[in-house]
């Protein structure tokens, strides 16, 4: 732990030295990124990490290419910027030659090798070097199978991230999300950069709003495959689904509760949309709200203290803040006539929601503290956020070209990735917590 | 640091482990798991195999639904549809025909039941609009209790913005998807 922190401040110094030289060469390495990832960075005054991932040793034999899933996944996250490095050979065993590495600019240097074992597994290894101060900064390795080769170029990421950055790394971390093709609706497990994904539930039917439980072994969603909407806590592991609510009228917008034993949600049973927690063990749901208005898409503090959640009791769909077991709501949003969808970056600092603004649906961001909102996005329909475990990117749904499609950002909007989905029009993701 | 040199020392036992071994090891501290196949990629077969070996891991089940049930037929020459102006609930008066003819319908058959849907237009959350597309459904569920249809045989509920009638975003269009449908079971 020790050496992360020394890390971190190694970061910190070196990236504010580099903060006015590297203004200059955002723009540069943007297009770049943007050519090469899809990775799309704007802005200039950002503090990034200067870091050089090597082409892995015996990856052209290998079906995934570890050192560009590390690269993309180091530029997503918005804490570093991809030296050239491309043509260079140089495994893990191989100190490289930092002096040349410094003059390149990079701070750090990633080597490595995948290789195939007798059995058809791969031996994936790395090494990660502090350019600056002339330091092996350790390794990892990884046996896994063909399918898990995507997985431990994650994980290698998360190894990096962490080294580097003193805090943990989401790349291994997994999201769900909804897909429409034609009149077919799937419900998609995926790797954090959007690949990989499984699929959990196919239905000719809408499936919307996907949650992950807190020990990320079970999705709850809203399934309409019964003509009605209805709430399923689904193990994705296994499959087996669970009918949580299925009451007189709709029943939608299911939100975990951090401790995992309740499960708050939107029913229609009394006439309007009210927010009532149901517990996971059986028992009859408790109303928390009690307006003649909509209250719906509950939302969790972290500490599992609050519920932030959006009602139009105001006359316009607001984001208020109620106690867990319900009570008296504070207001929260105060500007637009049109805020929703709000979720709470894990850390407890951010509010992230959609207002609307002049006729488009724009993903905002609230300081917590100060109660100060920003637009993050040049979109126009966009849905849906939610934050990855580390509080350091959103994942949110939106429209480009007309389809939709899954984009993460930083929480300043100065990095934005596209993620690939399965296909279709992608709407609804939901980022999943660490995983044990 | 202390804890990285465990996983390395750990991680190369483990890979001694693993060699011969398909299912998932759990070890304290080591960063290293055995997925096994990818249903996409694997062939049928494999994949029933691998199915319960992945279970453990960060393998998914895929569950797949069928069809959901055909509707029941309603009184004869009456539209099932009543649409509502922009932000609206409220059922505009050219509709009041409408409602009573299924008010008589289900007068005269007790044992039927009624679906209500609410649907609203595509612009804004899916969430929302699901609470919005309810409050146009309960406008004709209450609108069916004031002519004297028994609560037991209606159910309103909502499919917000998921089943627009028609698609796009032009005043027609949108038009069109802000509604209720009525549907017999």
């Amino acid at each position: 732990m020790k050496s992360d922190l020394s890390q971190l401040a190694l970061f910190k110094r070196r990236a504010a030295l580099k903060f006015l030289a590297a203004t200059g060469l955002v723009a540069n390495s943007a297009g770049l990124a943007l050519a090469q990832f899809r990775v799309e960075v704007s802005g200039v005054g950002m503090t990034q990490l200067p870091i050089a991932v090597a082409p892995f040793k015996g990856e052209a034999l290998s079906p995934q290419k570890i050192g560009s899933i590390v690269k993309a996944d180091l530029e997503r996250s918005g804490m570093f910027r991809s030296i050239d490095a491309a043509g260079v050979v140089a495994d893990e065993n191989t100190r490289p030659d930092l002096a040349s590495w410094r003059q390149k600019g990079a701070d750090a240097v990633v080597t490595g090798s995948v290789l195939p074992l007798a059995d058809g597994r791969f031996d994936v290894r790395l090494r990660l070097w502090d350019v600056v101060r002339e330091q092996d900064l350790g390794g990892q390795s990884y046996t896994v199978a063909t399918a898990d080769l995507r997985l431990s170029a994650h994980r290698v990421s998360d190894f990096v991230y962490e080294k580097l950055t003193g805090e943990k790394g989401i790349f291994s971390t997994r999201i769900a999300y909804v897909t429409k093709a034609g009149s077919r609706y799937t419900l998609w497990v995926a790797d954090s950069d959007g690949e990989s994904a499984q699929s959990a539930l196919a239905s000719p039917e809408p499936i919307i709003s996907p949650a992950w439980s807190p020990n990320a072994s079970q999705l709850a969603y809203v399934s309409f495959e019964s003509r009605k909407p209805v709430i399923y806590a689904h193990e994705v592991a296994t499959g087996k689904r669970r009918l949580l609510a299925n009451f007189r009228g709709s029943n939608s917008a299911p939100a975990w509760a951090p401790d995992g034993v309740q499960l708050v949600a939107t029913l229609s049973q009394s006439g309007g949309s009210q927010i009532y927690s149901i517990p996971l063990n059986g028992g009859d749901p408790k109303r928390l709200t009690q307006s003649s208005s909509i209250d719906t898409e509950p939302a969790f503090s972290p500490d599992g203290r609050s519920i932030y959640f959006v009602s139009d009791r105001g006359g316009s769909p607001q984001i208020y803040r109620m106690g867990s077991s319900g009570g008296n709501a504070d207001r929260v949003t105060f500007t637009g006539n049109y805020n929703i969808s709000p979720a709470l970056s894990p850390d407890g600092r951010w509010l992230a929601y959609v207002s609307r603004v002049g006729g488009a649906y724009k993903l905002h961001v609230m300081d917590l503290s100060s109660g100060s909102s920003t637009s993050i996005t040049d979109t126009s329909a966009d849905e849906s956020p939610s934050f990855a475990p580390n509080s350091r990117l959103i994942v949110y749904a939106t429209q480009q070209q007309g389809k939709e499609s899954l984009m993460t950002t930083t929480l300043d909007g100065k990095i934005k990735a596209r993620l690939q989905g399965a296909g279709g029009d992608i709407r609804e993701p939901d980022w999943g917590p660490f995983q044990r | 640091m202390k804890r990285f040199f465990y996983s390395v020392i750990s991680s190369f036992v483990l890979a001694s482990a693993l060699v011969a071994c398909g299912s998932n090891v759990k070890l304290q501290d080591v960063p290293v798991e055995d997925r096994s196949a990818s249903l996409a990629q694997a062939d049928a077969a494999a994949a029933a195999a691998a199915a319960a070996a992945a279970a453990a891991a960060r393998g998914v089940a895929p569950v797949q639904i069928g069809a959901s049930d055909a509707f029941a037929a309603g009184p004869a020459n009456t539209v099932k549809v009543i649409y509502f102006d922009f932000d609206s609930f409220v059922i505009k008066p050219e509709f009041q025909t409408v409602i009573e003819a299924h008010s008589r319908h289900l007068a005269a058959n007790k044992a039927r039941k009624m679906s209500i849907e609410g649907h609203t237009d595509e612009s804004g959350g899916r969430e929302y609009n699901l609470a919005l597309g309810q409050k146009r459904a309960e406008a004709v569920r209450r609108a069916l209790g004031l002519l004297g249809v028994m609560d037991s045989q209606v159910e309103a509920v909502s499919f917000g913005k998921e089943k627009p009638a028609v698609a796009g975003f032009d005043d027609a269009s949108m038009a069109k998807n802000r509604r209720a449908e009525i549907n017999y079971r």
